[in-house]
C-alpha cells in the first residue's frame, strides 16, 4: 500500500452511490451495520444526479412526482444520522477474499476498503469514455497518442491534435486548446454541432480565421504510427480518404455505461447483469449481494422501488455475515424511531 | 390479424429477418419487443436514450415521429450511424407502422 494510500474498514462496503446504494445504508444502520459507499461519479446519486437531476418519477412510493435530484437530497437526509462514509470519483477495480474472510474492494486510486459484507449497487455498470470502432485503437492508448479524456491541457502545448466528436466536450475542448495546441483539427460525422450555440459559433469563428482545420461530413477511420501515434486516416463522406499528421488523437463521444472490472470479479453473470438467489438477493460469492439494475433474476424489474426492497431483504441477511450467531428482531421505525449510529472514533 | 398486433421484421447482424408479432396496446417500443424475442439487442439504459445499444436503421418508408434531442444528441455520440439511423428504445409500436422493417447497426464499444 502506498503512503497515500487510504484504508477504511467498515460492515458492509456499498459498491455504486446511486439510489439503491443511498438507500441500503438506512435499511443497514437500523441493523447498527455501518457503510462505505464507493461511486466513480464525484457526487453520491448515480444516473439521477448525473444524467436526469431535472427529471420527474412518477413510481416511487407515497411520492406522486418527485425530481429525481430531489430524492437522492431526501436520501442522503434520510441516511445522515448512519453516518455512511464515501469514496468518490473512484472506481471499484479490485474485488478479493481476504485471509479472514473479508472482503477487500480497491479502488482505481489504491484506496482499500475491508468489510465482511459487499453490497453491489452498481446500476448500469460505470459510465465510461465510448470509444470509436477503430481496430487498432487500443495500441495507441496509455499515453502512445490517444485519449478519451483532457486531464491535463498542458500535455497538448505545441503538440499536433485532432479532435472528433460534435458535442459540449469536443468543442469546448477545441476552443481551450486552439491556442495551445500547435495545430488542432476538429473532425465531425456531420455539419450542424449539436453543442451550445454559443460554442458552436466560436468554433466557426476559429476555423473562418484558420486557426483551427474544421472536417465535418467526415470520420477518423484509421490510426497509424511506430510506437506513438503518427497520422490519422479521416473519411470524408463524398471527398474521399485524407492523411492527416498528428501527435494526439482525442475522440470525445461521450460516455457509455459499461460493467467494468466488475465482470472479472467471479460473479456469476446473465446477459450482461448478476444473477442473484431472490431469497436474499445473494450472490454466488459468500457475504456479496447484488441489488438493483445490476442484478437480474426470473421477473427483474429496473425500478428505483424494486431496488429498495432487495436493499432492504439483502441487510436481513448481511446482518448475520456480519454479526455470526447473533440473533436479529425485526421492529418497525414506527415504533423504535430511528437512532443513528455515532461518530466514530478512530481504532 | 387480431386487432392492436402488427407484425415488424428485424433483420439481425447475421442478415436473418426476424418477423415479430407486436402488441401495439401496451405501450411497448422497439427495443423492449426485441428484447422480448431474444433478439440480441441490450437495452443497456432501459429505454432513455443514453446508450445507443439499441440503434436500428430503418428500412421501410414508414413516416416515424422526429427524433427528439435526447434522441438526436445521442446519435450523434454513436457510431455506424447513417441517414436512417433511429434508436430502437424511441420509436413506440403504433398500429400505423405494421409492415416496419428494421435491421440492428453493428455493436460498437
Amino acid at each position: 500500500m502506498g503512503m497515500n494510500a487510504k484504508y477504511i474498514e467498515t460492515d458492509i462496503i456499498i459498491i455504486g452511490a446511486g439510489p439503491v446504494g443511498l438507500f441500503s445504508v438506512f435499511e443497514a444502520g437500523l441493523l447498527k451495520m455501518r457503510c462505505h459507499l464507493i461511486d466513480i461519479l464525484p457526487q453520491p446519486g448515480g444516473q439521477l444526479a448525473e444524467i436526469y437531476p431535472k427529471k420527474p418519477i412518477y413510481d416511487i412510493p407515497g411520492y406522486p412526482s418527485v425530481l429525481a435530484g430531489d430524492l437522492v437530497q431526501n436520501l442522503l437526509k434520510q441516511i445522515a444520522p448512519f453516518r455512511p462514509g464515501f469514496t468518490l470519483g473512484e472506481r471499484a477495480e479490485i474485488l478479493e477474499r481476504q485471509a479472514d474472510g473479508r472482503w477487500r474492494v480497491v479502488t482505481d486510486h489504491g484506496t482499500v476498503h475491508v468489510a465482511p459484507v459487499v453490497f453491489i449497487a452498481g446500476g448500469l455498470g460505470s459510465f465510461e469514455p465510448r470509444k470509436p470502432p477503430i481496430g487498432n485503437i487500443g495500441d495507441y492508448e496509455n499515453g502512445r497518442g490517444v485519449a478519451y479524456y483532457v486531464r491535463n491541457p498542458e500535455d497538448y502545448r505545441g503538440q499536433r491534435v485532432v479532435i472528433a466528436g460534435g458535442g459540449d466536450s469536443a468543442l469546448d475542448w477545441t476552443i481551450y486548446l486552439a491556442d495551445e495546441a500547435k495545430s488542432l483539427t476538429l473532425v465531425h460525422r456531420r455539419s450542424e454541432f449539436r453543442g451550445a450555440p454559443d460554442s458552436v459559433e466560436k468554433v466557426q469563428h476559429l476555423a473562418q480565421q484558420g486557426r483551427i482545420r474544421l472536417i465535418t461530413n467526415a470520420q477518423v477511420v484509421g490510426l497509424s504510427g511506430n510506437g506513438h501515434l503518427e497520422r490519422v486516416t479521416i473519411q470524408h463522406d463524398t471527398e474521399g480518404a485524407l492523411e492527416v499528421d498528428t501527435d494526439y488523437f482525442l475522440p470525445l463521444f461521450g460516455l457509455t455505461p459499461k460493467l467494468g472490472p466488475i465482470s472479472e470479479w467471479g460473479l456469476e453473470l446473465q446477459d450482461g447483469a448478476i444473477a442473484v438467489n431472490t431469497y436474499d438477493y445473494s450472490t454466488n460469492l459468500p457475504g456479496v449481494f447484488a441489488i438493483g439494475d445490476i442484478n437480474t433474476y426470473p421477473g427483474k424489474l429496473k425500478l428505483i422501488l424494486c431496488g429498495f426492497h432487495e436493499a432492504t431483504l439483502a441487510c436481513q441477511s448481511a446482518f448475520k455475515v456480519a454479526n455470526p450467531g447473533q440473533k436479529l428482531s425485526f421492529k418497525y421505525t414506527t415504533v423504535t424511531g430511528i437512532e443513528g449510529l455515532p461518530v466514530e472514533t478512530p481504532a | 390479424m387480431p386487432e392492436h398486433v402488427i407484425t415488424v421484421t428485424v433483420i439481425d447482424r447475421e442478415n436473418q429477418p426476424h418477423r415479430l408479432e407486436a402488441p401495439t396496446d401496451m405501450g411497448l417500443n422497439l427495443m423492449e419487443l426485441c428484447k422480448s424475442y431474444g433478439l440480441p439487442v441490450k437495452g443497456t439504459c432501459g429505454g432513455m436514450a443514453l446508450c445507443a445499444s439499441c440503434h436500428v436503421y430503418v428500412l421501410s418508408e414508414h413516416e416515424l415521429p422526429p427524433p427528439s434531442d435526447d434522441e438526436l444528441a445521442m446519435l450523434d455520440s454513436a457510431f455506424f450511424v447513417q441517414a436512417n439511423s433511429r434508436l430502437g428504445c424511441q420509436i413506440r409500436l403504433r398500429d400505423e407502422l405494421e409492415g416496419l422493417q428494421v435491421q440492428l447497426a453493428p455493436e460498437s464499444e
